[in-house]
């Protein structure tokens, strides 16, 4: 046991550590190296699949979360960096089964097509009403900038973010 | 009961992607799964010396290495070109070997060379970095106006040349031209796109020894024909033996309909290792392999007399194949751009000559519009060029050379069954206020900025047909479309259709669709697509084809439900089978008061007999169940049509070009639900701005791709864009119960031609390449400013 750690640390530079969280209001330990990005610790360790990887960059946006209440990419932060945070995934974002307003504005005005860029983007979304609670259709437009979506041209996310507003 | 279609139905999809449940290929893990990486060549052109893989066996966790040379001796085959086009001359076009694995040369940065698979995917990722391949680099070939005059890249392909193909006529075009009063000329490059669906590819293999069956979970717009090919041409294992799923797909845009390497090598290896085996590409892998788009070198002319009349038109562009031809790499640049580059003009005389060439790139092959797009932005970027060359207004030369009637007959191909050509430019000028114009430009001159106005007139050829007609001029295979409609005995309905959905909405339209012909509630009827296990073959989605085609398909299937229910309510209520009539779930016998549910309906034919009777619903000839299937195929394209208007404006002083106002008035026929066709539009819209103001692939001399990640390729983001103002007019397909036309290419189709005739019209008629960048634009405000003071 102790021989294969030494192993993986010396030989692989790996280092495993205890990773504890909040993840949308249920506490998680897990091990893990501590090269562990936040994303996948999310969707490799916890199987919670709904936070997307769309580029190796940080340009994309699908993998936006909420740590301790404010959005992140979460392909920017080590798991380890976030260690005893509250995480809200896009899993985490209805109650009692019931969608949240933005999720429900979303669907309303057809904020989505494939469906791969919108976990992120709802997370974004939520966040800058948290920041913002009547952005106007630029605010809007320069707070999603870091969210990519192929498929929509926007329009009808803007819209979805303005009419979630007036239920939030 | 209210009809469904034409209603702003929301999406029946949208819970599970907007509650994180959506079930994509990279979110499937397998029991006991493995992890592949491949080893890409860093060269655009090279041979192979030796691979050297020993150092990286011995690394920790590795599981296999396989080469090209393993994939040849177990006799699997290449990737293939799915259109055969012949040249000018009579000849075939010539296509090189494009293996799975390349085992004597590479072609292109990122052809892949090599295949690690090992436990874990770090440990495939250290193993792959120690696999050795020796390299004699050659000079690479990457430039497509240049590369008729290159080194050959494959043995036996004179000029990298795949075809040089005529369709028209010369000699007409020649008398045409003899007679203009002027010529208007016009040299464009349409820039090479990649076409970056959000999701990046992936794949997951996975082997039953038990019953020696392959399952491939791919990120397919066409899981059907994956299948087939990867069978029929790649060797890999009979169609019975593999099943093909796409299950959630996260945008396609045509750079998913092709069968890759990486399909074809994780299926075979899976076997070969009796392990499940997973992909997943990295952005930067999906950058360099993902087929990209366009990529033409064009020089047109139009013979124009002199108070605007069209009289010929002359085509001569080299289109770039990239390194391979793919499935769709040789129809784009031909049959699905030549016919359509005449455009919605009638002239008399045209022709259009592709040569289409080989370099040292990526794959080149259907992206959004495919061939459309390219054939649009020629002939609109000529007939503005035509408006200032002969001062007359764009609007009106366009209506002047307009048919005159429906059915169009084209100069080259097409016959258009339906559509208004002016009608739409008048609403769209309307809804632009194209009047307000020149008040616009004045004030924008006020403030020191050029302003600029840009049409386009499209039209566009989607859901290839019929299959007779397309196999006649070289497609592999037919481009029908099935559907299957199976009721449940308790009257619930599953549609299987072999169109695909990564975000067109099909589990929500083709339910509107469905529950319309059969009187059942949306919510009681499934859209399933996307598995060979389910539903029969199919030929999967692009092309705008899924609704003209596939929704066909399934009104169809349903007719036939219809007609059987009718004539089981007429030996249940015992009457004659014409006096059933059908409405709204509903079989009644007309003037009687005596009708059964199509729910009751199907029940009897699940359960035909009663207690203590010998006696069944079923009538003489009929069997029981309730599923029928149909495969349709059209009789002809359906021909979407429009105008947009674009306003720019330029700020001299530092190129930037904002885009103020964008309309669309676009002809789409019937609309199923029209919240679902605005998405459709808005999307495509901001593809086609894209392409006209930011993206550009670019690779250097040396075959190094210098766009190859969203630092470098400028993605349009949400603050790049106006809000978009969109609108319709509608004249119904004739060739289809439906009426529909696709939609679903249109903006991307229409934008580049119309953003870039306004980017030129503020710059005084001064051309400018796509993409409009801040740079290129400064330099023509400065050239500009010289020409004014000249004059002044």
């Amino acid at each position: 046991m102790i021989k294969s750690l030494w192993v993986k640390i010396l030989i692989k530079g790996e280092i495993m550590g205890k990773i504890s969280l909040e993840v949308n209001g249920r506490k998680v330990e897990k091990e893990a190296s501590d090269n562990t990005l936040l994303s996948t610790f999310l969707r490799e360790h916890l199987q919670l699949t709904g936070t997307h990887i769309g580029c190796d960059t940080s340009q994309c946006g699908a993998c936006v979360v909420h740590v301790d209440g404010n959005s992140l990419k979460s392909c920017t932060a080590l798991a380890a960096d976030v260690n005893g945070s509250k995480v809200t995934t896009i899993e985490g974002l209805e109650t009692n089964g019931k969608m949240h307003p933005m999720q429900e504005a979303f669907k309303k005005l057809h904020g989505l097509q494939c469906g791969f860029c919108t976990p992120g983007m709802v997370m974004s979304a939520v966040d800058l009403l948290q920041k913002n609670k009547k952005p106007s259709d630029t605010e809007i437009r320069d707070w999603l900038e870091g969210n990519i979506c192929r498929c929509t041209g926007y329009q009808n996310i803007v819209a979805a973010v303005k009419e979630a507003a007036t239920k939030m | 009961m209210a009809s469904l279609v034409g209603s702003r139905v929301e999406r029946k999809e949208d819970k599970r992607f907007l509650t994180g449940k959506g079930r994509y290929t990279a979110d499937i893990n397998l029991a006991n799964q493995t992890y592949a990486i491949f080893v890409r060549s860093p060269h655009a052109r090279a041979f192979i010396k030796k691979i050297n893989i020993d150092k990286a066996l011995k690394s920790s966790g590795v599981v296999s290495i396989l080469t090209g040379k393993e994939i040849a001796d177990d006799k699997i085959g290449g990737l293939i070109a799915g259109w055969a086009i012949r040249s000018e001359d009579g000849t075939e076009m010539k296509c090189p070997g494009n293996p799975p694995l390349a085992k004597d040369n590479v072609n292109f940065v990122g052809d892949p060379v090599a295949v690690v698979i090992a436990e874990s995917l770090a440990e495939a990722k250290d193993a792959a970095e120690k696999v050795e391949v020796d390299y004699k680099v050659l000079k690479a070939v990457t430039s497509t106006a240049d590369a008729m005059n290159g080194d050959t890249i494959h043995e036996g392909i004179d000029k990298n040349l795949c075809f040089d193909w005529l369709l028209g006529d010369r000699q007409k075009v020649k008398e045409a031209f003899d007679k203009a009063d002027k010529v208007i000329s016009i040299d464009i490059i349409n820039n090479r796109l990649i076409p970056n669906a959000m999701e990046p590819r992936a794949c997951v293999a996975d082997y039953n020894a038990a019953s020696e069956e392959i399952t491939l979970y791919t990120t397919s717009q066409n899981p059907h024909l994956s299948r087939l090919i990867m069978s029929a041409f790649g060797n890999v294992a009979p169609e019975h033996k593999l099943r093909v799923v796409a299950p959630d797909v996260g945008g396609g845009f045509g750079s998913k309909i092709n069968v890759y390497n990486e399909d074809i090598v994780c299926s075979w290896a899976a076997k070969k290792i009796n392990r499940a085996i997973k992909w997943v590409a990295e952005r930067s892998e999906s950058f360099l392999t993902d087929i990209h788009g366009r990529d033409h070198v064009t020089h047109a002319e139009l013979a124009v007399t002199k108070d605007g009349k069209f009289l010929g038109f002359k085509n001569e562009t080299i289109a770039n194949l990239g390194a391979y031809a793919r499935v769709f790499g040789t129809v784009t640049p031909t049959y699905l751009f030549g016919p359509c580059a005449t455009g919605v003009y009638e002239i008399p005389a045209a022709y259009t000559n592709v040569k289409a060439v080989y370099t040292n790139t990526a794959p080149v092959d259907a992206y959004r519009g495919a061939g459309r797009p390219e054939a649009t932005y020629t002939i609109e970027r000529l007939v503005e060029k035509a408006s200032m060359e002969l001062g007359i207004d764009k609007t009106e030369l366009r209506i002047k050379n307009f048919p005159t009637g429906f059915p169009f007959k084209q100069t080259l191909v097409h016959t258009v069954d339906s559509g208004d050509y002016v009608a739409g430019m008048e609403k769209a000028k309307q809804m632009a206020d194209y009047k307000g114009f020149e008040a616009r430009r004045k004030e924008s001159e006020a403030k020191g900025k050029l302003r600029g106005i840009g049409v386009t007139s499209y039209f566009e050829a989607c859901g290839i047909a019929p299959s007779a007609a397309v196999m006649s001029l070289g497609c592999g295979v037919g481009l029908w479309e099935s559907a299957e409609v199976r009721f449940n005995p308790t009257g619930q309905v599953t549609v299987y259709t072999g169109s695909h959905s990564h975000g067109q909405s099909h589990q929500t339209t083709f339910a509107q669709i469905a529950a319309d012909e059969l009187g059942v509630p949306i919510e009681n009827i499934d859209i399933v697509h996307g598995d060979t296990d389910k539903g029969t073959f199919g030929m999967g989605t692009y092309g705008s084809r899924s609704l003209a085609v596939g929704g066909i398909a399934i009104v169809n299937a349903c007719k036939k439900i219809v007609e059987k229910g009718k004539r089981v309510t007429a030996k249940m209520l015992e009457a004659n089978p014409e006096d059933v009539e059908f409405k709204d779930g509903e079989f009644i016998v007309s003037k009687s008061n005596k009708k059964k549910t199509i729910g009751e309906v199907a029940f009897a034919c699940y359960l035909p007999g009663v207690r203590d009777e010998m006696k069944s619903p079923l009538p003489e000839g009929d069997e029981p169940g309730l599923k029928e299937t149909s495969f349709y195929d059209p009789s002809n394209f359906s021909f979407p049509a429009g105008t947009h208007i674009a306003e720019v404006e330029i700020d001299p002083e530092t190129g930037h070009v904002k885009l103020e106002k964008y309309t669309a008035c676009d002809d789409f026929g019937r609309i199923i639900n029209p919240m679902v066709v605005e998405g459709q539009v808005h999307g495509g819209l901001a593809q086609g701005i894209g392409q006209a103001l930011y993206e550009n692939a670019e690779y250097d001399e040396t075959g190094q791709l210098m766009t190859g990640s969203y630092m470098d390729y400028t993605m349009p983001r949400a603050d790049n864009f106006p809000e978009f103002n969109i609108g319709y007019t509608c004249t119904h397909a004739t060739t289809n119960p439906l009426g529909v036309k696709g939609c679903g290419e249109a903006g991307a189709i229409a934008a580049p031609p119309t953003v870039m005739n306004a980017v030129i019209d503020a710059l005084g008629g001064q051309e400018v390449t796509m993409p409009a960048t801040a740079e290129k634009v400064w330099k023509a405000c400065k050239n500009l400013k010289k020409s004014n003071t000249k004059a002044a």
